[in-house]
């Protein structure tokens, strides 16, 4: 059965799944849809207070967490939607254009 | 033994339905195919079958349900006519690039407006470049017989493609005649189960269906889509093989009627065949070299095939239930056309818009359109190419 990191953009129409079927789970990390974004979120390190409220309001899974503790953003995947900085009530997501 | 009975066209597709007893069917009335559900539900009521009836508030539903249902590895169905096929426009699409094969049972009525309930091809023939599979009947058996063959078409793994069958509304779907019928097991066993490979509910493996085609993938995925059409004809005739040692009735991607030594010709679709084959025999009868081309399947286009039949012929007429408007004829025209010229043929072609929202195809109509071809002969020339049949007023202007 074909892997999704086996359809990419260069594999011939003979080899495409039929109707694009995807025969696994999870394969959206293989795809970058960062690229989408117009602006960018900055974490401010200093302002946070490690609430993680940001994190499960991210339709994206784009704000990693390790032992309880929230990582940078996850750039491959974040699409700039703001929410985050929405929620954040220590004003430590910051938006800024996409240069 | 085959059985004997009388049959319309809506309760034959039911019938055959029932005996194959599919998994999900995505239901919402609509004349002229309103039978077919509501017979449908009639057995399921009884007890006859185990089919989920989804009884949604559209057709766009009804056919949602369906890719569903489908993509979860269910073998789903639903019945449509006119408006209804209209609405279902953008999940046709979904169906046939999601590769999903689905049986819908067309009842072919007008597309408003203005608003009719009687029978032309427009509605079937708006959805022919929505990547479905089109087989058209003539009557009530063939509707029968078709149908039981859609789905070893669709399913096979070469095509997996959703199909249309597709027969004449009120003409055939209202009318009761005879009709000879499998036994319950003889159908279940030629259908057989749906088995694919790869479905929502296999919990050995996740699947995605339908994700979004970047740029880069969006050719690719229509290539193969276009390709599962190739393939199509091949496997059309070859369950149509498979079905005619069961059943002794063979049908091909087209039938020709007297076509052997025909000078004139007559391409149609449907319920019509049956009038233009009375008329052939009359002309005959009275020493005429006419035949008639009964084209069964649409998608794909039976072209290189339809060519070769009317090699030697000198005038055909190609007769449309349906407008395109693209001031050029109808579609069944315009592409045998095209077919012709690639064949390197140039038969003296006239192209009918005929029989629009029900309008009376008789004898006689069939007989003036063999008329204009003697007449083409005699003057070597098929203008006006584009013509309506049977309407007050006479030709279109600036044809």
């Amino acid at each position: 059965m074909k892997q999704a990191k086996d359809i990419h953009e260069s594999i011939r129409w003979q080899d495409m799944t039929p109707g694009c079927e995807i025969y696994e789970g999870g394969t959206s990390l293989l795809t970058r849809t960062g690229e989408w974004r117009v602006v960018t979120p900055q974490w401010l390190k200093d302002k946070c207070k490690q609430c993680l409220l940001c994190t499960p309001f991210c339709p994206d899974s784009a704000i990693p967490v390790r032992d309880s503790r929230r990582q940078d953003f996850d750039y491959d995947h974040c699409k700039g939607c703001g929410i985050c900085a929405k929620v954040c009530p220590f004003s430590a997501i910051e938006f800024k254009e996409e240069v | 033994m085959s059985i004997r009975e009388r049959l319309s066209g809506n309760e034959a597709i039911a019938y055959a339905m029932r005996q194959i007893n599919p998994d999900v069917m995505g239901a919402f009335p609509i004349t002229p195919s309103t039978e077919i559900p509501q017979i449908y539900s009639r057995y399921i009521a009884d007890g006859k079958v185990d089919t989920e009836f989804v009884a949604v508030e559209s057709e766009h539903s009804a056919l949602s349900t369906c890719i569903g249902a489908e993509a979860a590895g269910a073998r789903a169905v639903t019945a449509t006519s006119s408006a209804g096929l209209a609405f279902m426009w953008e999940l046709l699409h979904v169906a046939a690039s999601s590769r999903l094969p689905i049986t819908l049972a067309c009842v072919c009525r007008a597309l408003t407006g203005p608003i009719n309930i009687n029978n032309d091809h427009s509605d079937a023939m708006n959805a022919r470049d929505a990547g479905w599979i089109q087989i058209y009947a003539e009557n009530n058996q063939e509707a029968y017989d078709n149908y039981l063959q859609a789905m070893p078409i669709a399913e096979h793994p070469e095509v997996r493609l959703p199909i249309m069958i597709c027969q004449d509304g009120f003409i055939t779907s209202h009318s009761v005649e005879n009709i000879e019928l499998l036994e319950d097991e003889k159908v279940k066993a030629f259908v057989g189960e749906y088995t694919p490979e790869n479905y929502l509910l296999k919990h050995e493996n996740p699947l995605a269906v339908g994700p979004y085609g970047v740029s880069a993938y969006y050719m690719e995925a229509k290539m193969a889509q276009a390709q599962a059409m190739v393939n199509a004809k091949q496997v059309i005739l070859d369950v149509g093989r498979s079905y005619a040692e069961l059943t002794g009735r063979y049908y091909g991607l087209f039938e020709s009627y007297c076509m052997e030594d025909a000078e004139e010709a007559v391409v149609l679709i449907g319920s019509s065949a049956g009038t233009a084959r009375v008329c052939v025999d009359q002309l005959r009868d009275a020493g005429r070299k006419v035949g008639m081309i009964k084209v069964r399947v649409y998608r794909p286009f039976p072209g290189e095939e339809l060519a070769e039949a009317l090699q030697n012929v000198r005038a055909v007429a190609v007769l449309d239930k349906c407008e395109s408007y693209s001031t050029h004829g109808g579609p069944l025209g315009t592409e045998l056309r095209s077919a012709l010229y690639d064949a390197g043929l140039h038969p003296l072609l006239i192209n009918y818009v005929y029989g629009l929202g029900g309008r009376d195809f008789a004898v006689t109509d069939c007989a003036a359109v063999f008329d204009a071809l003697d007449k083409a002969l005699e003057t070597g020339s098929a203008k006006p190419i584009y013509r309506h049949l049977g309407q007050r007023g006479g030709d279109l202007r600036g044809v």
